[in-house]
C-alpha cells in the first residue's frame, strides 16, 4: 500500500516535470534556454517515472532492467543535451539575453 | 495519428536536416505503433534501423552533398510523379478495404499455415518466441532471401561509392597521432562507458532471441550502431584500426556462408535444405542448433554489412573533405 502511494507520487512528479519541460520548450525563445528546459527536466522526470514503475513491479527481473534503463538515461540524456549545445555553439548560435539581444560577441572571424 | 502528422510535416519541411530528423521521429513512432500491435520483434528492428541507423546514413549523405534541397521542379515534369504516387496510394487504400479487420477470426492469416506454426511451435521447436521459430525454422528460405538481399545491398553500396582502383569499402591512411582527441572529450568519455554495454546488449539480443524479442537482425543492427558511434566520435581511421574494413567485408560474406552451409549440412544429413531435424538425435535439440547457427549467420552478416555501408559513406566523406 505504501509502495503504491509512493509510486503514484513519483509518477505524478515525473509527469509534471515532463509537462513543465514541454511548456518551457515552447515558451522560451532562446536555443540554450530551450535545451535547459527540456534537458534538465527530462532527466529528472525520467528518473522519477522509472522510480515509480520500479516501486510498482514485484518481480526482480523487471526491476533490474528498469535500474539499467535508469542508469542508461542518466548517462545518455545529459550527454545528448551537451552534444546539442556544443553543436549549436560550434555552428555559431549565441545565447540571447532577456531583451532578445545577443550580448556575447562572437570571436572575430566568425559570423 | 501522429504518424500521419509526421508524414505531412516530412513533406512540407524544406531543409534536408529537418527531414532526416522527422524520418527518425517517424521510425520511432512506427516502432511504438508496432508495439501496440503486439509485433515486438518488428518494433525492435524498426526502432534500431528506422530511428537509428538509416537517419545516420542519411546524415552522412547530407554531409557529403550539402544540406540544401534542390529547387523544386515546376510544371510538367513534376506532374507525372505526383500522378503516379497518387494512383499508387489510392490503389493501396482501395486494397485495404478488402483486408480483414485486425485480429478478425476469418482472416487468411489465421487460416492458412499460421495456426500450425502457432500451435505446433512449442512441440516441434521448443522455444518460447514463436516469431523466431517461424522466421528461422519454418520460413528459413525467406529469411535466407532477406539475408542475401542485405548482403547484396552492402556489395552494391561498395560498388557505388568506392573510387576506381580501391578494393572494398574504405582504405583510409593510418590515423595521424590522436587527431580527434580533445574535440569531443565529454562525448568520447561517455561513449567509452556506454559502447561496451551496447555491444554486450547486442550479444544478449542475439542469443536471447529464442526466448524474448530479438534475434540476428536486431542484434546485428545494435552491434553495428555501437561501432558506428565509436567511428563518429573517434574518426574513421581510428575505427578502421579497431575493426579493419577487409575483416568486416569477409565477415559479411561469412555470415551468409554460415547460413547457407547449415542448409547444406542438413542436405548431407538426408533432409530437405534448411530442415534442421537431422542436426542432432533429438529433433527439438536439432531445431535449436539450427536456429542458433542461422541466427548467428544473420547477425554477423547484418552487423558487417551495416558497418561496411558506414565505412563506405564515411570514406567518401573523408575524400570530399580532402
Amino acid at each position: 500500500m505504501m509502495a503504491q502511494w509512493a509510486s503514484d507520487i513519483c509518477l505524478f512528479i515525473g509527469s509534471f516535470l515532463l509537462l513543465t519541460g514541454a511548456i518551457g520548450f515552447i515558451r522560451f525563445k532562446d536555443f540554450y534556454a530551450r535545451i535547459h528546459a527540456c534537458g534538465i527536466t527530462e532527466t529528472l522526470a525520467t528518473a522519477f517515472i522509472l522510480a515509480g514503475l520500479l516501486l510498482r513491479s514485484d518481480d526482480a527481473l523487471p526491476q533490474v532492467k528498469l535500474v539499467l534503463i535508469l542508469l542508461f538515461v542518466l548517462f545518455s540524456s545529459p550527454t545528448a543535451s551537451h552534444a546539442l549545445a556544443k553543436a549549436a555553439w560550434n555552428a555559431g548560435v549565441r545565447p540571447r539575453d532577456s531583451s532578445g539581444k545577443r550580448s556575447i560577441q562572437l570571436p572575430p572571424g566568425e559570423r | 495519428m501522429l504518424l500521419v502528422a509526421t508524414a505531412v510535416a516530412l513533406i512540407r519541411v524544406r531543409g534536408l536536416l529537418a527531414s532526416i530528423m522527422l524520418t527518425s521521429v517517424y521510425g520511432l513512432l512506427s516502432a511504438s505503433f508496432f508495439v501496440t500491435m503486439d509485433a515486438v520483434d518488428v518494433a525492435f528492428t524498426e526502432a534500431a534501423v528506422g530511428a537509428g541507423v538509416s537517419p545516420l546514413l542519411l546524415l552522412l549523405t547530407v554531409a557529403i552533398v550539402g544540406r540544401k534541397e534542390a529547387a523544386p521542379l515546376r510544371g510538367r515534369r513534376a506532374l507525372l510523379p505526383i500522378l503516379l504516387v497518387t494512383v499508387t496510394g489510392a490503389l493501396l487504400i482501395v486494397g485495404t478495404f478488402d483486408m480483414p479487420h485486425f485480429g478478425s477470426a476469418d482472416a487468411p492469416a489465421n487460416h492458412h499455415v499460421a495456426p500450425h506454426y502457432l500451435q505446433q511451435s512449442w512441440d516441434e521447436i521448443g522455444i518460447p518466441n514463436v516469431v523466431t521459430s517461424v522466421l528461422a525454422s519454418y520460413r528459413a528460405y525467406d529469411t535466407l532471401g532477406e539475408v542475401l538481399v542485405i548482403f547484396t545491398a552492402g556489395v552494391a553500396v561498395i560498388l557505388a561509392l568506392a573510387p576506381p582502383g580501391q578494393r572494398g569499402s574504405a582504405r583510409p591512411a593510418r590515423p595521424s597521432a590522436e587527431e580527434h582527441l580533445g574535440q569531443h572529450t565529454i562525448l568520447q568519455v561517455v561513449s567509452k562507458l556506454l559502447i561496451p554495454f551496447m555491444l554486450l546488449f547486442a550479444f544478449y539480443v542475439q542469443f536471447h532471441g529464442e526466448y524474448g524479442p530479438g534475434g540476428g537482425f536486431q542484434a546485428g543492427v545494435i552491434f553495428a550502431s555501437g561501432i558506428i558511434l565509436y567511428g563518429l566520435l573517434y574518426g574513421l581511421p581510428t575505427v578502421c584500426r579497431v575493426i579493419p574494413p577487409p575483416v568486416v567485408e569477409i565477415l559479411a560474406a561469412l555470415g551468409v556462408l554460415i547460413y547457407g552451409l547449415t542448409g547444406v549440412i542438413s542436405l548431407l544429413g538426408g533432409a530437405n535444405y534448411l530442415d534442421y531435424s537431422v542436426l542432432a538425435d533429438d529433433p527439438v535439440t536439432a531445431q535449436h542448433i539450427g536456429i542458433i547457427a542461422i541466427e548467428l549467420g544473420v547477425g554477423i552478416t547484418v552487423a558487417a554489412v551495416i558497418i561496411t555501408i558506414y565505412y563506405a559513406f564515411a570514406a567518401r566523406l573523408l575524400r570530399e573533405e580532402d
